[in-house]
């Protein structure tokens, strides 16, 4: 019989599966902030195979790829979009300056949005990210 | 652990010649846990004569588990003669939704105009319990519960005595949410119930070619299922929620699907019938 962790909660279930199927970069956190999933636009828009980035929390990817504002000022992880949502559990925007791992600006547009659970548990965050300096997916 | 198999049929209750082997009756099943209450897994049209049985045994307590409120799963309820019987002390376990506690959602069927009476108006004590993803016991027996994929608000269940268990999982599609034979069981709806059960009793209501017009309607394949029980260890596999134009020889024939895709001993893959008692 095969050994495994407890089921993860449908509503990410169905969000990584959703996530799965379209062609706009999104990112998966659990309701501790752990990557959990992204899907290949975001593969492809990081330049990081999922395998490598899972696992990782949302405070140690965001303190690696160094984010800015459009003034070129760092932020504040609570004051990202993602941050927002995870500290405050609700929908934020906003538009970020990352910087890759080989000294190359991503600049992208960033919706997040809390996952509750139909028990209005909070389960995850949803993260979605377009390009901005590059062609769309 | 045995069970007894009141009402197996899906959708919408199917009685006739096509149907009379494994029956038409909707959704329910007596389960017997050694020194527990009776515990009954859905309130479809099978619980009538449950309840009959169980007024002539002066049966009072008892534990009603249901797995989601669609009609052939509650509309049984009115006709349950125990509810009718101030002597009665009736458990509801459940999913309430977003909006809506249980009993809210169980009055929504059992009032006017789709019932002529109101919830409130029964004589019986229910007490109602939000199991949208929940451990209790009872007597010694172990119960959980957990969402899965399924249109609405709905659960699987599990019930375990210190010897057995068995899982039910009827109106299910876990194949809507991942690849069932290839990722990992925490992304698998339904996999933690389901894990190393001696009794699964699954959703298998379409074969692989009604599928493709049904994708996310709720429910598994015979495929599917044969994958699900594969992936979960369960011992035994009982396909359950039979589709209403399915007949008897129909039913036959999808299990022959079933036990050649999980490839085990055919006598571990059984067909849901009516009065079928089932020693877990």
């Amino acid at each position: 019989m095969e050994e495994a962790p407890a089921q993860r909660n449908l509503v990410l279930i169905l969000a990584r599966a959703f996530a799965a199927q379209i062609a706009t970069a999104v990112f998966l956190l659990d309701e501790e902030g752990t990557i959990i999933y992204y899907n290949e636009a975001a593969e492809r828009l990081t330049g990081r195979p999922f395998i490598e980035g899972a696992g990782m929390t949302a405070g140690e990817w965001m303190a690696a790829s160094h984010p800015r504002d459009d003034a070129g000022d760092l932020i504040a992880f609570e004051n990202l979009p993602l941050g927002i949502t995870m500290l405050k559990r609700e929908p934020a925007h906003g538009v970020v300056t990352f910087t890759s791992e080989d000294g190359v600006p991503l600049r992208i547009e960033n919706a997040t949005f809390p996952l509750f659970a139909h028990t209005e548990d909070y389960v995850g965050t949803f993260a979605i990210v377009w390009p901005l300096d590059r062609d769309r997916p | 652990m045995n069970l007894k198999v009141w009402g197996s049929r899906g959708s919408l209750a199917s009685p006739g010649a096509n149907t009379k082997r494994y029956g038409g009756n909707t959704s329910c099943v007596e389960v017997r846990p050694p020194g527990c209450d009776v515990v009954i897994l859905d309130a479809g049209t099978g619980i009538r004569e449950l309840g009959m049985r169980l007024v002539e045994e002066g049966c009072t307590r008892m534990q009603l588990l249901l797995t989601h409120l669609h009609v052939d799963h509650l509309e049984g309820l009115g006709m349950f003669e125990p509810i009718w019987r101030p002597a009665t002390e009736l458990h509801i376990w459940g999913p309430a939704s977003p909006v809506a506690s249980l009993e809210e959602r169980i009055a929504t069927y059992f009032s006017p105009p789709l019932f002529p009476v109101h919830l409130s108006e029964v004589p019986a004590t229910i007490v109602y319990h939000d199991a949208s993803e929940s451990e209790w016991t009872i007597d010694g027996v172990r119960f959980s519960s957990n969402a899965i994929i399924h249109p609405g608000p709905t659960v699987g269940f599990r019930v375990e005595t210190p010897e057995k268990s068995l899982a039910y999982l009827t109106d299910h599609e876990p194949a809507l949410g991942c690849d069932i034979a290839s990722d990992a069981p925490e992304w698998i709806s339904g996999f933690s119930l389901a894990r190393g059960v001696d009794l699964l009793i699954h959703d298998c209501q379409y074969s692989v070619e009604q599928y493709r017009t049904r994708r996310g309607w709720g429910h598994s394949t015979t495929e599917q299922v044969a994958h699900f029980a594969d992936r979960a260890g369960a011992d035994r596999l009982l396909l359950f929620h039979h589709d209403p134009m399915h007949s008897d020889e129909t039913l036959e024939s999808m299990r022959d699907e079933v036990v050649a895709t999980w490839g085990v001993d055919p006598e571990r893959t059984a067909i849901a019938g009516e009065g079928d008692i089932i020693d877990v």
